[in-house]
């Protein structure tokens, strides 16, 4: 099978990704919404390590994997310190360092 | 053609379950539908002849970061039982429609342009490549993410532990108890 419907599939789920990012309100409905676009770059990853024959992506894809836990456990935890100065997690009402 | 069928249908459950974790209003639904999207690319992960990394797909993704999701969503509910309303705001809908559209264009033009991309070839690539991998050639990348996992984990326990018992109420490094 061809190798660019997977690029097409994990382009749409970036952008879809992309739209969450930028509309939703909530601290974590945005971290949702990254979880997304990673996931759309490790089908890319995964798409061209089978293209090249090789286990190259397949380790890139792990590495990704791991790293975008880590990435979530921090913003979980700035989520948390939010709503506990402010009581909600609302991302356009934290404007406090706003000049 | 079997390929295709399977691609097709993993496909349009993707689309259908990222476009839910982005629109749902309840937030937990949206939590339970990214756990459905991260599975079905599991399947995808599958089809790809890359079991391992579906494999630690599912133990991470679906097993950890979901989990730690909901506890976030529910640590961070409104204390007096009102719904959090207007998660999804409607002024800013029509512009993240317009960029986000606008990226899977310039995505989709750029990939219609390269010339030839070469036919996936079917062969599985065996585990044991990929430890040899990570054991060889990324040995430095290895143990660079387990530096990276440890600060993570000290990091984040600094961030969101309790400063004092008066922390809920006074900002962050506010006054501690002495002894």
């Amino acid at each position: 099978m061809a190798l660019s419907p997977y690029l097409l599939l994990a382009a749409a789920l970036f952008s879809i990704g992309v739209y969450g990012v930028l509309s939703r309100r909530n601290a974590i409905g945005v971290l949702l919404s990254v979880e997304l676009m990673a996931n759309a770059v490790n089908i890319n990853l995964v798409a061209f390590s089978r293209a090249h024959g090789t286990a190259l992506g397949q380790v890139f894809a792990l590495f990704s994997i791991a790293i975008t836990v880590a990435e979530v456990v921090v913003g979980l935890a700035l989520v948390i310190l939010l709503y506990r100065s402010r009581r909600d997690v609302l991302v356009d009402a934290a404007s406090d360092l706003k000049g | 053609m079997m390929d295709q069928l399977a691609f097709g249908a993993v496909s349009a459950g993707l689309l259908l379950s990222a476009l839910l974790v982005v629109s749902t209003r309840n937030l937990v639904h949206a939590v339970l539908w990214l756990a459905v999207t991260l599975v079905m690319t599991a399947v995808l992960f599958v089809t790809l002849s890359a079991p391992f990394v579906a494999g630690i797909q599912i133990l991470l993704y679906t097993g950890g970061v979901i989990t730690l999701m909901l506890f976030g969503v529910m640590l961070t509910r409104r204390q007096d039982g009102t719904r959090i309303e207007a998660e999804v705001s409607p002024g800013r809908r029509g512009p993240a429609l317009l960029a986000a559209a606008a990226l899977f264009g310039v995505l989709a033009g750029a990939l219609s342009k390269t010339p030839k991309l070469g036919a996936t070839t079917s062969t599985v690539t065996p585990t044991e490549a990929i430890g040899h991998s990570f054991l060889t050639d990324n040995v430095l990348a290895f143990e660079l993410l387990s530096v990276l996992l440890l600060a993570t984990m000290i990091g984040s326990i600094a961030v969101a532990r309790r400063h004092d018992h008066a922390a809920e109420t006074k900002p962050v490094g506010g006054r501690r108890e002495p002894g």
